[in-house]
């Protein structure tokens, strides 16, 4: 059997490419001012490395308020944060971990690997993909400028509704809230619509539907899932709240018609699937990081990505366990906790495979395997406490209280951000080209996994002797103190070890080891390139014959030529088999992206304070909307026809 | 190469921005949204308050107090809050007036400035308004002056709700009211202050 | 489990069910916690195992062998799913049943307590069939020991939530909507709750007492809530009664017997008889009455009670009267 350490050397340095790759070169040469060329980029790669160093940005803004949250709450009537300033906090937390972080920072990392995962040079709509960065950029932004000016909103991150109506909130902090949503809503569906476009049409040829890597797999039923989930919160958030608020509408209004209860089903029924939309991709990275570190394909292929799809499929039903005391029927709160008692079983069978094939491969312990292990650890917990939650009488006890804050934590600390730090460890080589420390690497993962349970393990204890949720403070008389005091200390531990993260990447980026194509001797597409990519990612294209190229082609990779090198040529495949069928010339580099972002920008911010805006912005919007659409001129003998196809041809 | 130095330069420029964008946030504090839940406002009645334009000799300015919460958001919530629990509405309607005047129009019988709706609330006036001196607190007199005067669109809109959570009061205080065009309606024989 | 030294003196515990509700909800938490931590550590020692066996074979120096591992796999993976079937299953079962028998009122005619939920407080009614047997009172609720009790829960402005976990589980009071909840303390003494959805500044401190009491000593308090306040005896007690008359308390509060009828805030006709003030913030005693009237602001932020700067006489032949209130 082959040794699969060997990194195939797959760019070639024979004579045939090298005009090929100088005219690349020259096709792809950026904006000669450096700034400019940032601000109109249309790469994937440079648009994904933006993104995610965005999103962290947002963490760490979040976490400070967290952190500030639990100095708060370490001792009983404390006085470091008013009521008023701690509603802000912990509201633009959660809106910040899950709209700015969480699941962003999915799709960043999913705009940056797919194109590389399944063979290709660049996302189906390079242009849509810088417009939904800078729209997420100036929604984030305008949240955090809110918070900073007291203007932060302050009805939880739910913002249920009457608290959030007009007569309750006054001001405009929750009209910030709810156009801050609208931004990355257009984003995450910007997202999508690249993702969905690109894996089903734009694979290496031979990348048939059962090749594609589980990460890719599990983008494409996240991607699907944004679709249908973030339509509920547009029209709840950006339609009928912003419309309560600015034009006295009666959505939520009982006296006039109206229900706050729609309210709450519109949000949750997006507010379930996203949390299952952050956690998803969580599972692909286990996957990718499990077979390198492994070194043997998942077991039982077909079942997860099975598990992915029912995963998804089910997540859909299950948001009413949000609404337990509400008047629902019962037999609708029945239907609503087996299906949330249910969707266990993909997850478990996903964990299982895992199991299985680490017990048939060789485990490495690097990073990137350390912290998909604590994801087992730490996620069977928060899932098996969601398990609990999913009864209804258990959950009209917890509701609402700390168990709850702990469970969620446990599965989006274990399902998300532990897989996504070893998904950091895992592709840093690629992307930048230099390995992270391994030292500071298990340094970040210890004080992260002991911080994570220290911090929230308690929490459990907390909610089962009676502390509700989003309290600025609690009686001494409560005995709450000397837990909570200790959940501050795991908050310490936790902000420490998110330093020793940055420190690694800090460090790292100009002095780490410089890493080859393939440093973990992984299996997938993205290794085949150099580190970090050409801007064209793969030249000549590759061809896949299996689900792992770089193990079974043991050095000798079929590739396919022809595709021009003068402009920006992609190949188009079919979605089943991924046989050749057309080729697409993409647009270089634009600031219509950024025109377009600004004008949604003036629209939606200036809608907090007056109605107007959507004028003015709908005509700015149009001349955006003209420049980016504009007809490039294409010379006739360079348009697409039907019927040219490259050739595939063994190297 | 040049990848290097573009990032670095790149990211030079987004810290400069972002801390600036920080900075200038900071120094612009928000009046409008501020929650000032021990405040005590003026807690004296304003004096030389006058309910009659007409002066003998030669006019002199009239001073006019500016309302402590004609900016804040939180105060003229609370201020339509207090309207209800002190049932102002059972006179005054929603403002659009019953056995008491309208308070949405134009027509101001003894003045629309704060210091004077804040002299009326406390002192009462002759035929039938009470006199809330000593049953109400000075800051919630203050905060229903800034509500009553936002029904007529005196106040900015910004920091106006636009309806409350109860039946419809039409036309309500909407937040999209135009101060240039308050509600006409009919005029008392004796109003004469602007 | 947290008994002793991680205790303070108030119990608003999940887990210390003194009525029937919470006490099956405590048993399907047993069983869940059970069930779940043998799951975690029977999943746990198959990971460990799992890397265990994966280098002591390499320490041996045996070859990969699909042959070999591919049946072993799918067998382990087919069973291990298999089981957390069943066990999902059970747990559904059991939450079910546990479902269905909380959910009938077992009385006729329970005692009904109308409960509103204020911004941040808990108006309290106790219905009756006849119009004089209602009563009025705040944050404070007598129910008799051993008898279903069901409470009727709206809301007058934002959504809140009734929970007193040591009796039952929660439910929403919602602006609007109409719920009843039913439950039964079935020791005597004094329950806490807490309002647990959030409903904006005060939302930590709005907390309620249900004190269980036997019939008998039931029908006590309640006879003596539903007369109205006494005339103030002493001339302190009556000079406070002035204050509160003509001063800005009657703008808000009521107390029967007297021309103080507004409804904006709790009724203070019983004060004296309840054991906390300002929902369950401050005890009961003088001290924090009079800290509570001068500036509530200060206790509880935000609170619609406003500060009260009174002459330190007033204050004084105040309080003297609110305390005579029994």
């Amino acid at each position: 059997m082959s040794d699969r350490t060997t990194s195939v050397d797959y760019v070639p340095t024979s004579e045939p490419y090298d005009a090929e790759l100088a005219e690349l070169e020259r096709t792809y040469e950026p904006h000669a001012n450096p700034f400019w060329a940032w601000v109109t980029s249309v790469d994937h790669k440079s648009i994904g490395k933006r993104y995610i160093i965005t999103c962290f940005v947002f963490f760490i803004l979040a976490g400070l308020n967290a952190g500030v949250m639990r100095l708060q709450l370490a001792r009983p009537e404390n006085h470091i944060v008013g009521p008023d300033r701690y509603n802000q906090l912990f509201t633009v937390h959660g809106t910040a971990m899950m709209f700015l972080f969480a699941v962003p920072v999915m799709t960043a990392f999913a705009t940056y690997l797919v194109p590389l995962m399944v063979g290709t040079k660049e996302v189906a709509y390079p242009r849509l993909n810088a417009f939904g960065y800078w729209t997420f950029l100036i929604g984030g932004v305008f949240l955090f400028a809110g918070l900073y000016t007291n203007t932060g909103p302050d009805a939880g991150w739910f913002a249920y509704t009457p608290l959030s109506g007009p007569e309750y909130s006054p001001g405009k902090r929750v009209d910030i809230w709810a156009q801050v949503v609208t931004f990355t809503e257009i984003a995450a569906l910007v997202a999508a619509v690249e993702m969905i476009v690109t894996i089903l049409k734009m694979r290496a040829p031979g990348m048939s539907l059962n090749r594609i890597p589980l990460y890719v797999w599990s983008i494409l039923v996240v991607s699907f899932m944004i679709v249908f989930a973030m339509p509920s919160v547009a029209i709840a958030s950006t339609a009928m709240l912003a419309m309560d608020r600015l034009v006295a509408t009666h959505f939520f209004n009982r006296a006039e018609g109206g229900d706050p209860l729609l309210w709450q089903h519109l949000y949750w029924f997006f507010g379930h699937p996203e949390v299952y939309i952050m956690f998803i991709p969580g599972l692909g990275f286990v996957s990718q990081i499990v077979e390198t570190f492994t070194q043997r394909r998942v077991f039982g292929y077909p079942v997860m990505v099975l598990s992915l799809f029912v995963t998804g499929f089910v997540a859909f039903g299950l948001w009413v366990h949000h609404m337990f005391a509400t008047p629902i029927p019962q037999l609708g709160r029945t239907l609503f906790t087996a299906a949330s008692v249910l969707i266990a079983v993909p997850s478990g069978i996903q964990i299982f495979c895992w199991i299985a094939t680490i017990w048939a491969g060789r485990p490495r312990y690097a990073t990137p395997m350390l912290f998909a292990l604590g994801f087992i650890a730490v996620f069977t917990i928060g899932g098996l406490t969601g398990v609990m939650i999913a009864s209804v009488p258990f959950d009209l006890q917890v509701h609402d209280t700390y168990f709850v804050v702990a469970h969620f934590h446990y599965v989006i600390l274990g399902g998300v951000v532990f897989p996504l730090f070893g998904a950091c460890y895992y592709w840093f080589p690629k992307i930048t080209g230099r390995m992270l420390s391994e030292t500071l690497g298990k340094w970040h993962f210890w004080l992260f996994f002991v911080g994570v349970n220290v911090t929230f393990f308690p929490m459990h204890l907390l909610g089962l002797d009676g502390m509700p949720r989003r309290v600025y403070t609690y009686l001494p008389e409560m005995g709450w103190g000397n837990l909570n005091l200790i959940a501050t200390m795991g908050a310490v531990t936790i902000v420490a070890s998110v330093a020793v993260f940055l420190v690694n990447v800090a460090k790292s980026s100009v002095a780490g080891v410089v890493a080859g194509d393939d440093p973990w001797g992984a299996s997938g597409l993205e290794w085949a390139t150099s580190s970090p990519p050409p801007a064209w990612n793969f030249h000549p294209l590759p061809v896949v014959t299996s689900r792992a190229p770089l193990w079974e082609e043991g050095g000798e990779m079929p590739v396919a030529t022809g595709l021009a090198t003068d402009r920006r040529e992609v190949l188009i495949t079919t979605a089943l088999d991924a046989v050749p069928d057309n080729r697409h010339e993409h647009p270089g580099e634009s600031h219509w992206p950024l025109v377009m972002a600004i004008a949604v920008g003036v629209t939606f911010i200036g809608a907090v304070w007056n109605p107007w805006a959507y004028v003015v912005g709908f005509v700015i919007s149009a001349v955006a909307f003209a420049g980016w659409g504009w007809p490039r001129g294409t010379k006739p003998e360079d348009q697409v026809t039907t019927g040219r196809l490259p050739s595939a041809e063994a190297r | 190469m040049s990848t290097t130095t573009r990032r670095t330069s790149a990211r030079r420029h987004r810290v400069i921005g972002a801390s600036a964008f920080v900075l200038l946030s900071l120094v612009s504090a928000c009046d409008r949204e501020q929650r000032r839940f021990r405040e005590n406002p003026p807690s004296t009645s304003p004096s030389n308050v006058r309910v009659s334009a007409l002066q003998p000799g030669t006019m002199v300015d009239t001073t006019h107090v500016a309302g402590p919460y004609d900016n804040n958001a939180w105060a003229q919530s609370e201020g339509q809050r207090l309207f209800g629990w002190y049932n102002c509405a059972g006179c005054h309607a929603n403002g659009g007036g019953g056995m008491g005047p309208p308070l949405m129009d134009d027509q101001w019988i003894y003045g629309s400035s704060p210091e004077n709706i804040y002299n009326t609330i406390v002192q009462g006036r002759p035929n039938g308004m009470p006199s809330f001196a000593g049953k109400i607190p000075t800051p919630q007199v203050w905060m229903l002056v800034a509500y009553v005067r936002s029904l007529s669109a005196l106040n900015t809109t910004g920091a106006r709700s636009s309806r409350t959570d109860h039946m419809m009061m039409y036309p309500g205080s909407s937040s999209l009211q135009d101060p240039a065009k308050p509600q006409q309606s009919f005029r008392p024989p004796a109003s004469e202050m602007p | 489990m947290l008994q002793g030294g991680l205790r303070g003196a108030l119990n608003q515990s999940v887990l210390e069910a003194s009525g029937p509700q919470a006490a099956k909800v405590e048993k399907l938490w047993w069983f869940a916690f059970t069930t779940a931590a043998i799951v975690y550590v029977l999943t746990m020692a198959a990971l460990w195992w799992a890397t265990r066996r994966a280098r002591r074979r390499e320490l041996r120096g045996e070859l990969l062998d699909d042959a070999y591992a591919e049946p072993r796999m799918t067998r382990g993976v087919t069973w291990a799913t298999a089981a957390t079937l069943v066990i999902l299953l059970l747990f559904l079962g059991a939450d079910l049943l546990v479902g269905r028998t909380l959910s009938p009122i077992p009385k006729k005619q329970p005692l009904t307590i109308e409960l509103t939920g204020h911004q941040w407080w808990w108006e309290v009614q106790y219905a009756d069939t006849s119009p004089h047997g209602r009563f009025t009172t705040a944050n404070e609720i007598h129910i008799p020991v051993g008898e279903p009790v069901l409470f009727v829960l709206e809301a007058t402005d934002v959504i809140h939530s009734f929970w007193v976990p040591n009796l039952a589980g929660k439910k929403d009071l919602i602006p609007g909507y109409t719920q009843s909840v039913w439950f039964q303390a079935d020791t005597a003494g004094v329950y806490r709750g807490q309002c647990a959805e959030f409903c904006g500044l005060q939302h930590a401190k709005m907390a309620l007492q249900v004190v269980a009491e036997p019939r008998t000593k039931y029908e006590e308090w309640a006879t003596k809530q539903r007369r109205p306040a006494e005339n103030a005896s002493d001339p302190t007690a009556s000079r406070g009664r002035e204050v509160f008359l003509t001063g800005t308390c009657a703008m808000c509060h009521a107390i029967e017997g007297t021309s103080a009828g507004s409804h904006a805030g709790p009724d203070l006709t019983h004060l004296a008889s309840r054991r906390t003030i300002a929902a369950g913030t401050l005890p009961n005693t003088r001290g924090a009455l009079a800290g509570w009237i001068v500036d509530p602001q200060r206790i509880k932020p935000g609170t619609r009670m406003p500060p009260n700067y009174l002459k330190p006489q007033d204050l004084d032949a105040l309080l003297t009267y609110l305390q005579s209130l029994k």
